[in-house]
């Protein structure tokens, strides 16, 4: 997410691909040192949406199809 | 007399002008900063409006149908909350059933849906300092699903990160209250529509 922009892409690949898998470890690493955070979306069991948050490219479930980041949260006014 | 009255009249008049001038001096610049026109900076309100749509197009896969639905309709989003011990911890509707609305660019406001008593106000922002185009300031849709997903995935970590304050500081307690009667409203319409369809005989 960007303003001014909305979603942009960053990098996409095969996490089975090993220099894919390292490109996108790379550019996981980079948005979060950027100061992002970073989110799976997902759906449970019972058809109800949510976020996971995670921390580290390892985090990622292997399901997952995309990992969403956004700016870090402040406290506002 | 005649010269007497003249002098005082003068008198009167400077010392009005000088009580009066600093104020209509400030009141003039005042004026004349509104009609200004301010150029922004790398501001492009096409730009601006697909940033939106994206924005949209993102929030609508990540959100389940019934929660795009109603930010589409009602224009914000309601999480329910999942603290066992309530967004105030124990102090104030523990252990209640609590809910959030998110708005977009405005504080997530905790309510208790059974009583429609409202909470808190907890203002949080997503500023990007690299201010990519000019702004900080993320598109409406892309604060609200930035919201919905701190929320959704850790609750307990972007309301520790907001500020709370308590309702009324920023969004209109009755404008709160007026969104969750069309709350109760929208999904009472959408509820009759769901057994209409259920009860209907589909066409052979």
């Amino acid at each position: 997410m960007k303003p001014g922009h909305g979603e942009i892409l960053i990098a996409e690949g095969d996490v089975d691909v090993p220099e894919e898998h390292d490109e996108l470890v790379d550019a996981f690493r980079e948005q979060l040192e950027a100061g992002m955070w970073a989110a799976v979306p997902r759906a449970d069991s019972g058809g109800r949406r949510q976020a996971q948050m995670v921390s580290s490219f390892e985090a990622v479930p292997q399901d997952a199809d995309r990992v969403i980041f956004f700016p870090r949260a402040a406290g506002g006014r | 007399m005649l010269l007497a009255i003249s002098a005082s009249v003068i008198v009167v008049l400077v010392l009005l002008w000088e009580v009066a001038w600093p104020v209509a001096a400030e009141k003039i610049a005042c004026w004349r900063a509104r009609r200004a026109r301010i150029e922004v900076e790398g501001y492009d309100p096409g730009r601006e409006r697909r940033a939106e749509q994206r924005a949209r197009t993102l929030l609508r896969s990540c959100v389940n149908e019934e929660e795009w639905a109603m930010y589409s309709d009602l224009g914000f989003i309601r999480v329910w909350g999942g603290l066992s011990d309530g967004p105030l911890g124990d102090r104030d509707g523990g252990g209640a059933t609590y809910a959030y609305l998110i708005y977009p660019h405005k504080p997530i406001v905790a309510y208790l849906p059974q009583t429609r008593r409202l909470l808190s106000e907890y203002c949080v922002t997503f500023p990007d300092e690299t201010r990519p185009y000019g702004s900080t300031r993320l598109p409406d849709s892309d604060d609200v699903l930035a919201k919905w997903m701190a929320l959704t995935g850790d609750e307990r970590r972007i309301i520790a990160t907001a500020n709370m304050h308590l309702p009324g500081r920023q969004v209109d307690p009755k404008q709160v209250k007026r969104d969750l009667w069309r709350l109760g409203q929208w999904e009472q319409a959408r509820l009759r529509d769901q057994r209409r369809g259920a009860g209907s005989v589909p066409a052979p």
